[in-house]
This record gives structure tokens, sequence and C-alpha cells, in this order.
């Protein structure tokens, strides 16, 4: 491990740098602290992952007997979805449009002090260190984030057209990779963002208009229970690593009010 | 002992055999279906669209994933697209040709009768995924766009962007969630499969371990469905997700089911080089790449000069001197070895001289900057994430990596392993992509299994059973396998050696890599096969898994790269035998004069199906004969 200064691998081609790391770590069913590590944290390649180097100060940890830091990963590509932490407050870290798994090392320097801490929102609680529950999401989608089409129904898929316009605006919020950094970000814990993104996708596509307007009404109804309320502070778009447009809300917000007389009038119980 | 081989193909025509099968197969009537019950394990899109199929078809279905959502399976990370014989495009495809490429492209390792299915239920898979809001892409008057993708001469590939398999698993996912809601199907998350339940020679259910508390429980049903993906991670570094594993499969094997194919392993070209020793994954960057960028190392291994400063006259373009008609367009495996030979000669480029370049200079001279930025923006803006070196002033610098791997757990026509009750779905059967797996065709394969084979054949298994219960998880079939599932757990804790998981599942992927990657030969294998015992004996005597059983990530790890240790020495013994050189497996004593691969199929035209004969013994082959009646057996020429 190297001391002070920016320090070499061997052939000083590759320097690396030494980070102080604040960490929250809470055992199951315990309360939970910021423990800060300084020797675990030296020598880190910038070309590492954040993740890579977290898996580095776990191995440091496993050496001296200590438990590793638990986080959620695996495609490390940012597209799963699993990964998310708060990187000095923020969502994900410094870099916009980016997950975690894709953040990089030489986007910090030498002396840093980094804060990682898992999301922070009610619906989300800690189940060990940075590892949250986000099952709240399952739900909003069984709720209404589908379009009924049993197996062995389908038309042929030519037969449905889609406008090119409307097909790459659905693609945009489809996009949308569950990871719940938006509602991290959001200082309400409000799910608008992943609830109108699922909601758009599905409402814009012709397929998606039969159960438009039950599927907005069941899927905001969900999403109360669960998460706070939007104030439109929008800072979940700026946490979002696919860059997901709050236009998406002012969407879902219109469609909801709509959902209130239409779906009356689908039951019959307004006149036309 | 298990006798002979019966895959259970039906007679008659290609053409009509799946079709006149559906009919011939028994049914179970609506009514009865919530009187059987059947477990799927692994949500990515081969169990996610049969756990949605079977539960709106009325079975009782029990749904298990490790991860915290069903959507986050790695078939999310598919990038280019999932073919189909539809010939939207009039350009000469039809359900033959796919059959006849995918044949081909596989190297003659596959079971005919099951691919000519894939691709007939190819054209219904779009239909479904149409239907239920896939964001395909369009043309401008609203049909269905398609792309030619790895070398195809048609244009049968459908997308959404570079999130292809992202979309097709969120659509398989939300018509599962669906039924979940509609309680058809009773989702499990953060459970893992540890056991599979065999009583008197039937699968009857599952011992799993709930990841967050512990707790380590029975499930029986009457039908088992493994969709449980690929074991590329033997290697450490793979493309595969980090979670990836082979336990389900792994375990299943030991209680009876063969294990076939398991040294057909495909590379990926066109991958970002390792950084360091320290790096977690390999990175896939689309093969389109390669439809625009030239190859090349420089001539002489000490010529150091930056790649701008390097003349034409100092660099090799290796791929497009040794085969000039397809040049950099080369199937998979031919570029991966290629690129191979060159880093071993000494000729690799960057700091760990472990890579050769992919050079866009001239195209982008040919067609400008701005071109070359909408074909591959998004891949560039991703190098430069990962490397900080920006491909449109420098060339790229790639190298293969593990992929995907074509073997797997052996199934019949039925998708039924010779356990029976026991069906293995997607990446994690071996059937239908041969020795090599085309591009586009693997999201092809795990949703036709789901959507539309499964559903029959499980029906055809299930009608007889009916009026029988399950058997009740007090058996002592469920009981050895719960204890011996905890005994496992108590053991990797109880060791407290000095190294970490991590440091051990390196190693294999390093032993793995050298002797059982890209080219093997005799002599390596050798060694591998002597090697990986070693190892393994370390492990079990010196890894260090701190902590308890509750949510603890060293222990998941542990469980898994406990099973590698088996899979990477089976692995190692299958390439061994195989001494021919065919799609991804390349002998190097099987070769023709100018160093080409050479199959051979007077001895090896055959999957080599392995069982599990005890620890420490030496596994049984069991060879299932291939013919080909309808493509018919060449050799692959690419000069």
């Amino acid at each position: 491990m190297s001391g002070n200064g920016v320090t070499g691998n061997g052939d000083g081609a590759h320097p690396t740098i030494d980070i102080v790391l604040h960490v929250w770590r809470q055992a199951p069913g315990q309360e939970g602290r910021m423990v800060t590590y300084v020797e675990e944290a030296r020598g880190i390649s910038p070309d590492m992952s954040f993740l890579e180097m977290l898996d580095i100060v776990g191995e440091r940890l496993i050496a001296k007997g200590e438990e590793p830091i638990a986080f959620e990963h695996d495609c490390r590509e940012g597209i799963c979805g699993s990964c998310g932490m708060m990187i000095n407050g923020q969502a994900h870290g410094p870099e916009r449009g980016t997950a975690a798994c894709q953040l990089h090392m030489r986007k910090f320097r030498h002396g840093d002090e980094i804060t990682v801490e898992p999301w922070r929102a009610r619906a989300f609680p800690v189940l060990r260190d940075l590892i949250v529950d986000r099952q709240a999401f399952d739900r909003i989608i069984e709720a209404g984030g589908y379009i009924t089409a049993p197996t062995g129904a389908a038309p042929d898929g030519n037969l449905i057209l889609v406008p090119k316009e409307s097909a790459d605006a659905s693609m945009d919020a489809a996009a949308c990779i569950g990871c719940g950094a938006c509602v991290a970000a959001c200082p309400n814990s409000a799910a608008q963002l992943f609830t109108s993104a699922k909601l758009a996708h599905l409402n814009l596509l012709p397929q998606g208009q039969a159960e438009r307007y039950r599927r907005t009404q069941a899927m905001v109804d969900t999403m109360e229970q669960y998460f706070g309320s939007c104030t439109m502070h929008a800072e979940c778009q700026e946490a979002c690593p696919k860059e997901i447009s709050v236009d998406f809300i002012a969407y879902m917000n219109r469609d909801y009010v709509k959902a209130q007389l239409k779906n009356r009038r689908l039951q019959g119980q307004l006149a036309p | 002992m298990i006798g002979a081989l019966d895959s259970h193909v039906p007679e008659g025509p290609i053409e009509d055999r799946w079709t006149r099968h559906k009919f011939d197969m028994k049914l179970v009537a609506p009514n009865n279906r919530r009187r059987f019950d059947v477990i799927i394990v692994g949500t990515g899109l081969a169990g996610a669209s049969a756990a949605a199929t079977l539960g709106e078809q009325g079975y009782d279905v029990k749904v298990f994933t490790y991860h915290d959502s069903p959507r986050r399976a790695h078939s999310i990370a598919a990038q280019g697209g999932i073919n189909a014989a539809k010939n939207y495009k009039g350009d000469g495809d039809s359900v033959f040709r796919l059959f006849y490429d995918t044949v081909k492209g596989g190297d003659f390792r596959s079971r005919e009768s099951n691919v000519y299915r894939l691709a007939e239920e190819s054209v219904n898979i779009i239909d479904q995924c149409v239907a239920q809001g896939v964001p395909f892409a369009r043309e401008y008057g609203g049909l269905l766009d398609n792309r030619s993708f790895g070398g195809a001469q048609v244009s049968r590939t459908f997308y959404a962007r570079g999130q292809t398999g992202q979309q097709l698993l969120l659509g398989a996912y939300q018509q599962m969630m669906h039924q979940v809601a509609l309680g058809t199907v009773k989702l499990h998350t953060r459970t893992e499969m540890l056991d599979l339940v065999v009583k008197d020679g039937v699968a009857c259910g599952v011992v799993v371990r709930d990841m967050v508390t512990g707790a380590v429980t029975s499930h029986s049903a009457h039908a088992v469905l493994l969709c449980t993906g690929g074991y590329g991670n033997v290697f450490f570094l793979s493309t595969n997700a980090k979670f990836s594993n082979a336990t389900a499969a792994w375990r299943a094997h030991r209680r009876g089911a063969l294990f076939a194919n398991p040294c057909f392993t495909q590379i990926h070209p066109t991958c970002i080089p390792a950084s360091d020793d320290f790096q977690s994954k390999l990175t896939l960057m689309s093969e389109s790449l390669r439809n625009d960028g030239r190859i090349w190392v420089p001539l002489d291994r000490d010529d150091t000069r930056s790649p701008d400063q390097m003349p034409e006259s100092a660099r090799d373009y290796f791929l497009e001197r040794k085969y000039p008609s397809f040049g950099n367009l080369v199937p998979r495996d031919v570029a991966s070895r290629n690129a191979k030979a060159v880093v071993d000669e000494g000729r690799g480029v960057g700091p760990l001289r472990n890579g050769v370049y992919l050079d866009f200079a001239e195209a982008i001279g040919r067609v400008g900057e701005a071109t070359i930025r909408e074909r591959y923006g998004n891949l560039f803006d991703m190098y430069e994430r990962i490397t900080d070196e920006n491909p449109y002033r420098v060339p790229m610098r790639i190298y293969p990596a593990v992929h995907y791997t074509m073997g797997g757990l052996w199934v019949d026509y039925h998708l039924m392993s010779n356990v029976p009750g026991l069906f293995v779905l997607g990446e994690a059967n071996f059937s239908d992509h041969g020795a090599n797996r085309l591009g586009a065709s693997a999201l092809m394969q795990g949703l036709a299994d789901g959507y539309f084979v499964i559903s029959y054949t499980l029906a055809n298994y299930l009608a007889p059973l009916l009026g029988t219960r399950p058997v009740p998880t007090d058996d002592p079939a469920f009981i050895q396998a719960e204890t011996s599932v905890g005994d496992t757990v108590a053991r990797l804790l109880s060791i407290k050696g000095t190294r970490s998981v991590d440091h051990f599942h390196r190693e294999l992927g390093k032993i793995m890599w050298e002797y059982c990657g890209m080219a093997r030969n005799r002599t390596g294998l050798e060694k591998a096969l002597s090697e990986i015992p070693a190892l393994r004996e370390e492990f079990w005597k010196d890894v260090r898994v701190l902590g308890g059983a509750a949510l603890n990530q060293s222990l998941e790890k542990a469980t898994r790269v406990a099973d590698f240790f088996e899979l990477g020495e089976l692995m190692v013994r299958d390439a061994l035998h195989r001494e021919e050189s065919c799609g991804g497996h390349f002998r190097d004593e099987s070769q023709t004069e100018d160093g080409e691969a050479l199959r051979d199929d007077d001895r090896f035209a055959y999957v080599g199906a392995w069982e599990w004969t005890g620890k420490g013994v030496e596994p049984a082959l069991h060879r299932e004969p291939l013919d080909f009646e309808y493509v018919k057996l060449t050799q692959r020429s690419y000069k």
C-alpha cells in the first residue's frame, strides 16, 4: 500500500490516489453508523470503477478480519439497476447520466474524502450497509405496469402500426432501469419519475390504449401508498442515470386527471 | 446408470414435426391445471416468460430469483437484437434459412429438430413482444424496422435501440408481475436455489436459502424448471453479470442430470481489455463496430510508437491479411483466436500490451465523423467513460472475453433433462446453439423456450400425473437435501481461513482462461486437470468467509465458487476428450495446414453428455449421435 502523495504501482506509469472513505455500516436489525476508512482506501487506481474501489476496500477489510461493505451490484454495465448509493450526497455520484457502476475513480482526486450512504427513503428500508429493499417498485408494476397480452393471442407484429415518434418517445421512457435514484434524490422520497416512466412507456403506444386509464389510476394510487408526494423539485431528473425527463411526470398527471373522469365513464357512471 | 439417450425427436418431414407433435402430445384441461404445482428457478427471459405463460394457463407457479427484483436478470444486458424469420424486408429470409444459418453457425453440433422449431417459433416471439408493448424500432410508416447483424446476409434482427435485452426482459417481467398480482404466480425474491430434490429418480422440488434471513427451506412441486442462465463466470472475468452462476444447474447435475458439451464457450472479440489486476468484469461492445473499424497491431513487437505515429507500413492488419474476403468481419471465434495469437506473439497494444487496435480513422475519413457518431455514438461514449480515451482521435483497444456458454444441462426435444420432471430452458440448457451461437439468437431461444415450447411439453409430462400430490417436504429426500445445504453453509462459515473467496475465484479463472480458453491443447488441459483439484482443496481448507448466515455476500459467493471448481474441472475434461476444433472450441492438435479449425465429424458428430458419478470419481460420458438430414455437413471457410 502506498503512503501520502500521488504514488505509483512500481513502474511509475500508473499513478494511484489515496482517498478517505466514510461509509454507512449497518448490520441487519441494528442501528447504523458512519465508519471511516483511511488505510483501506489508499493506492486506488484512477482506472477502477467506483464499485471496484469498494471491492478492493472489501478485500482489505477481509484481510484484517472485518466484514466487507455490502452493496448491490450485478451487470456493472449500467443496465440492470442493481447498484445505487449516495456518493457525497448525490445519487450515483457526481457524473451525470451515469450509474455508480460506470463511475470511475478518475473523477476523484488524491486526498478526496468520499461519503457513501444507502438510498435514503422510508419506502426503501436498509437491509445491510448500502443494500436497501426496493420491493415497493415491484408493487407499482404489479398494480398495472403491463399490457394484458396473454401468450398466444397476439396478432402479427406489423398489424399494429406505431408511428416512429411514438415508438421513440416510448423507448425514452422505457429506458428506466428501476434503480431508485429518483426516489433517493427527491426531498420528499417521491416515486413520480419511476412511475411516470412506466406509464409513458405503455400509454404512448397504441397497444397500451385499452388499459390506459385503469393502469394510470392503479399505478398512481399504489405509488402513493408507499412514497411521498411530488413537489416538482426535478432532482429526480438530475439524478437519473438514464436521464429520463420530468416531462413524463406532467404527462402522468394529465392522464391521472383524465382517468378520474374516464374510468367512471367507462363503467357507465357518466353520460358520454 | 443411465441408458441410451433418447432425444424424443418426432418423425416426419422437419417442417411438420413440431406442428404434428403439438397435436400428439397430451393436454391438461384448464380446470385441472390448478392441481399442478410448478417451480421455476430464475427470472430472465426464459424463466419470466415461462412463469407468465404457465400462470396465465392456470398452473400453480412458484418462482425463485436471487435478485431483489425479477427485472435484474442478466438477459437485460443483451444489446444487439433478436432474430426472427419474418422476412419483413423481403430479402430472402425464411424459417428454413434461419434454421440453416443456425445449424451451420453452430458448426454442426446442435440437434436439427430443435433448431427448426426455434426458427419456427421466432416469428411468434415478435408478435407476442409487440402486443405487450416492447418499443421495437420502427420505420416512419409505423412498421417494424430490421437490421442485419453478425454477418447475416438477410435483415432479420429486431431491436430496441441498443437495449433489446432490457426491453424484452421488461416485457416478460411485466407479464409475469401481472400474474403475481392475480395470485397465479408466487414470487420469492432474494431466494437462491441450493439443491434439487430427486425421489425415486424423479425431480420433486428444490431447497432454497433466503438470502436475507439465511433460512433454508424446501419447496415441492410436480415439475421443476431451471431457467438459470449460463456459467461464463467460471472464468472470473467475463461479460456476465457478477451474480451469474452455475449453482442451480450444477446441483441438478450432482443429483443425476447430465451436463452436455460443457466446454462449448463463446468468446466475444470486441470487449474492452482489462486495465489492471483489480478488474472485476469485462465490458462488451457490440460487434457491429467491426463493420467500420479496422483491426491491427504493429508488425514489430518492439515498435512502441503511439498509433498515430505509426505509418501504414509498420502496421499489420492481420485479419484483412489472412482472410481477404471476410476481413474484419470473420466470425467471432476466428477474430478472437487471431487477436490472441498476435498478443501472444508480444505484439499486443496498450499499457498492459493486452489488446489489439480497432481503428476508425479510415472510416471517419471516408464517411465523416458525424456519420460514425450517428452509428456508434453510444458505444464510443461508453468506451471513453471506461478508458478515458477518445476513440474518434485514437484507435480503440479491444480484446476477446468470455461471453456465452453453449453447453448446459442435457435436454430432450421436450426440454426435459434425463431426470423426469426436471426441465431446463434458455442458456442453462445445451440444445440449440451447437458449438457456437449466432448473434441475436440468445434472446430468441430464451423466449421460444419460455413462451412457446414449455407449456406444451410440460402439459404432456403432467397429464398422466393428474390426481397425484407433490412429495411432501417432510419426506426424507427433502430432509437429506436440506441437511446437506445446511452443512455446506455451516462448513464454509467455519473454515475461517486466510484468503477471500474472490482470491480463489480469480485463481480458478486464470487456470480456465489459460488452458481452457480460446485455444486448447492436451498438455495445457492435463495441467489444468491437476491444478484445479489442488486449488479446490486449498479453497476448502483456507477460504475466509466472515460473518453469519444472514445477508452475507461473501457466503453467497462462496457457495457459487465451490460449484465453479467442480464445473471447471468437467469443462476441462470435456475439452480434453473432444479432439477436434469446432465452433468456439479450438484444439491446437486439430487444424488445417494454414492454421484453420478442423472439425472431425467421423469421431465427434455427437453431443457429449456427462454423468456425475461421485466426488473424486471420473464422470461417465454418454453420447447422443447427431444426424444431419437437412443441412449438409460442410467445413467452414472464411478465406
